[in-house]
């Protein structure tokens, strides 16, 4: 006898419970558009929910997910079409709902809390009089009552000196701060169900477990929680119930434990797979095959000689207040050739400058650069000009960083080394590399706005590889993607590594995408090295306190247990929905 | 085991669905996007232009009129079938004059305008791309031709050259072209530290390719969409200085000439201030209404 769940109505999980559940939605569809070219985004999703339970709902972009969250709070805007069997909050049915009604219930009964802090919270209002608002809206009592309730939920979302906080505006808080007041916001009123849109997604390693740690004493209060993201990591912190959404459907619906342990769909199970982590490293992340071994491209011997080496580099900044804040602060490092080093860091800590002074597009204040053992920084870019092809750079966003106006054709010639003066060989040259990331010669004629985004980070991979470098500096290359398609371009750049011996120096905020990719890694915090080791040894075993917070704050996945060995390249796709863009492009 | 509910969740298909069928077949007549995508306002502010560029070329095509044949039997007639405009003080049909004008108002315009972004152009790439002194030194200058009235430039230039279009087109122009410095002076800022210079830096490109190739071209871009605006807006500006009497001297037909040989005569014969009113009126609000259009097309597709 398994334990299988016996669903109410399509991918149901336990029979509902009216009694009981807070929330029951049951065949919900969410179309967008005029009559004629109605397009339907949600097609019949089923959930419910009681008190203190927490229901997560994960899927990628375009899944769906944020638009079934918004229809809960009467949020999907003006062109939309909602249609559902059943869509009851504590027993009232929202379908009925009016403009009226759902202002009503907004903060009241249900508290929304968006994805971006900084978007959402009013520049030039205090943040005190934000989370007045919620209450006044609803006529929560006095203005002297109110002031100690603002400052009593600024206490419970562990906002510290909540008296002087509640007199500052957003710009002057830290994101983390932001969030939380924006939590408070939520919460104001006590509502009964929280639903939280990718709460820590704009936020750094330990800013994140803070918030988690939010929701987490919300939901044992009582409240119900909605959460939604695409992390399963940080979902698997808090939900109770897991849904995974996939263009609009509800692929499987089960018990957290249940789903990370045995997950039922391919997709769940790829979507897990793809995360990487400490256990994941050196083995493959996604189902994608590569057919094409490299032509003539030529792999640089390995040696004990670093190809790319910096020794105490510092790098002052202008700051607003006209003093000069050190941003890069005493850093060294080695990389050797066929070596990935990894750079984290939260945001500030000069994780990008440093990469700027590796790439010599910025000149140190104090120590220098050599690259292949030659000097590389402070010469004069003429002399340097020559030598650039030994260094490129990848970066997070590809689209900013490719000529809007060029195909990637365009791109593709522009970034070939030296060597290719016929058109033959330029155009053999251009096939074999996009024939390396995983491109088709049909999309030489595109423009980078008309590929997806996975395409683009390809687009920019085979630029970088364009003059064939002996380092790629990448810098975040993979943190505005999904992760099916983060999987895939960590796959490409370990092949290319295993290839062609190129070193990388890998940037990341991410702590699992670091010890997947990195041989050694390097923890930078206000500019400085605080931790420099075997990628292990740093990160299992930190030593600095710094790096230890860090460590401990990473929402760990429980994963399925393996059956064997980790394979190295899996087998090849099963039936289910793609997981891979280049079906839906 | 009961597998029934399942199976029954799963029969639950896609019926009904929200406001009607998506995707429903309904055959349709197969019009271009592009032509499908231009609105009716848009439409017909392409064919007033598409009017005056022909008046513009062949005016002749356009009215059987002689712009110039005075008629001292025909003075001041109020528009009738004969005379769709009515006729001015000595006879001349006004429809055929402001047809005949269309050419030397639309070369002031276009000259103004090409004239006013060349200076422009200058200026503003060299206070983008140049030093901190540079930069400091146009940005400066700029502001104070700013602060210097379009039409007490074009009072000392008339004083200086004598009343004729190539003196009209200057004033024009210059009047105009801090305005558009500024924006080119914005646009290579924005674009020279955008992320594909850098890789193209990083990439190891001179830095005078830089700017020829992606500089240059992508800072100009906007500047296509401005320039339609500007045209119809620098007709509107010679128009005001040749009511002024410091125009194109009679009697030339250009619409801001016919504007100010009218003044006298507002009382008897209204329709010799309205008509070439009119003409510039409308012929702006098309060009602007155009431009407008070409902007939405190429920044909303393109430019992101």
């Amino acid at each position: 006898m398994t334990t299988a769940p016996t669903p109410i109505a399509k991918g149901g999980l336990r029979p509902a419970d009216p009694d009981h559940d807070l929330l029951r939605v049951e065949n919900l569809r969410v179309g967008f558009g005029e009559q004629r070219d109605l397009t339907e985004v949600v097609h019949g999703v089923s959930f419910s929910l009681a008190p203190g339970e927490c229901l997560a709902i994960v899927g990628e972009s375009g899944s769906g997910k944020s638009v079934t969250a918004r229809t809960l709070v009467g949020l999907t805007g003006g062109r939309s079409h909602v249609g559902a069997e059943r869509l009851e909050f504590a027993g009232r049915d929202l379908l009925a709902f009016k403009d009226r009604d759902w202002r009503g219930l907004r903060g009241r009964d249900i508290g929304f809390i968006l994805q971006d802090a900084l978007v959402s919270l009013d520049q030039l209002r205090p943040v005190g009089k934000e989370i007045d608002e919620a209450l006044r809206l609803h006529g929560w009592g006095s203005k002297a009552e109110r002031r100690a309730r603002v400052l009593e939920l600024m206490e419970l979302v562990g906002i510290p000196e909540p008296a002087v906080r509640a007199r500052q505006r957003p710009y002057e808080l830290s994101g983390g701060l932001r969030q939380r007041a924006l939590i408070a916001a939520a919460i104001a009123m006590d509502p009964q169900l929280i639903i939280a849109d990718e709460p820590t997604t704009a936020l750094d390693m330990t800013v994140q477990a803070q918030v988690l740690e939010q929701l987490q004493q919300a939901k044992a209060r009582g409240k119900a929680l909605i959460l939604i993201s695409h992390d399963l990591a940080v979902v698997s912190q808090l939900a109770d119930t897991v849904a995974v959404m996939f263009d609009g459907e509800l692929l499987e619906y089960a018990p957290a434990a249940q789903l990370f342990a045995r997950p039922e769909h391919p997709y769940t199970q790829r979507l897990i797979e793809a995360i990487p982590s400490a256990d994941s490293r050196g083995a493959r992340l996604s189902p994608v095959v590569r057919r094409a071994s490299l032509g003539e491209a030529r792999a640089y011997e390995a040696s004990d000689e670093p190809v790319l080496k910096a020794e105490r580099l510092f790098k002052h900044f202008r700051g607003p207040d006209g003093h000069d804040r050190t941003v890069v602060d005493d850093v060294s490092f080695e990389l050797r050739q066929g070596e990935t080093l990894g750079i984290v860091g939260e945001s500030g800590s000069g994780k990008t400058t440093t990469a700027r002074l590796a790439l010599a597009l910025l000149d140190p204040d104090g120590g220098g650069v050599t690259l292949a053992g030659e000097e590389w920084s402070g010469l004069p870019e003429r002399v340097r000009r020559r030598r650039r092809a030994d260094i490129s750079v990848i970066y997070q966003d590809p689209l900013s960083s490719f000529d809007p106006r060029w195909t990637v054709e365009q791109i593709m010639l522009d970034a070939l080394g030296e060597g290719y003066d016929d058109k033959v060989a330029r155009r053999t040259r251009i096939a074999e590399l996009l024939e390396m990331v995983g491109l088709e010669p049909a999309h030489l004629g595109r423009r980078p706005l008309q590929l997806s985004g996975g395409q683009r980070q390809r687009v920019a991979i085979a630029r970088a590889l364009g003059p064939q470098p002996r380092v790629i500096v990448c810098d975040e290359p993979v943190s505005a993607l999904d992760v099916s398609i983060q999987a895939q371009v960590l796959d490409l750049l370990a092949d290319l590594q295993q290839e062609l011996n190129v070193s990388y120096l890998f940037i990341s905020h991410d702590l699992g995408v670091i010890h997947h990719i990195s041989d050694r890694v390097l923890v930078m915090s206000d500019g400085k090295v605080v931790e420099f080791g075997d990628a292990d040894d740093v990160l299992l075993r930190p030593h600095h306190p710094y790096t230890r917070k860090l460590v401990a704050s990473l929402p760990v996945l429980e994963r399925p247990e393996p059956t064997g060995p980790r394979p190295f390249g899996r087998p090849p796709r099963t039936a289910g929905p793609p997981i891979t863009e280049e079906l839906a492009a | 085991m009961s597998a029934t509910p399942q199976a029954a969740g799963a029969d639950i298909g896609r019926p009904g669905a929200p406001g009607g069928a998506p995707g429903s077949a309904r055959p349709r007549v197969s019009v271009p996007d592009w032509v499908r995508g231009i609105r009716p306002g848009v439409a017909l502010a392409g064919l007033v232009v598409a009017f005056f560029v022909v008046a513009m070329i062949v005016p002749s095509l356009l009215t059987g009129h002689d712009p110039y044949a005075v008629n001292l039997e025909e003075t001041l007639q109020s528009p009738s079938w004969s005379h769709i405009m009515g006729t001015d003080q000595s006879g001349r049909d006004l429809y055929a004059r402001i047809i005949y004008g269309a050419r030397e108002s639309l070369l002031i315009g276009l000259g103004a305008t090409a004239l006013g972004m060349g200076i422009a152009i200058l200026l503003g790439v060299l206070a983008g791309l140049g030093n901190k002194w540079v930069d400091g030194i146009i940005s400066r200058g700029v502001e104070v031709m700013f602060a210097f009235p379009i039409l007490l430039l074009a009072l000392l230039f008339v004083a200086v050259f004598g009343p004729s279009v190539t003196t009209e087109i200057v004033a024009v122009g210059l009047g105009t072209a801090p305005g558009y410095a500024r924006m080119v002076r914005g646009q290579v800022l924005a674009v020279r530290d955008s992320g594909y210079v850098e890789a193209a830096r990083a990439l190891g490109h001179p830095y005078g390719s830089i700017v020829r190739r992606h500089i240059f071209p992508n800072a100009m871009r906007p500047l296509v969409v401005v320039m339609t605006l500007g045209v119809g807006q620098s007709i509107v500006w010679a128009s005001g200085i040749a009511f002024l009497g410091l125009g194109v001297p009679p009697p030339s037909p250009e619409w801001g000439a016919l504007l100010n040989a009218g003044r006298n005569y507002i009382t008897q014969a209204w329709w010799l201030e309205v008509m070439p009113g009119l003409a510039i009126v409308v012929f702006s609000l098309s060009l602007t209404t155009l431009g407008r259009h070409l902007q939405q097309r190429l920044e909303g597709g393109v430019n992101r």
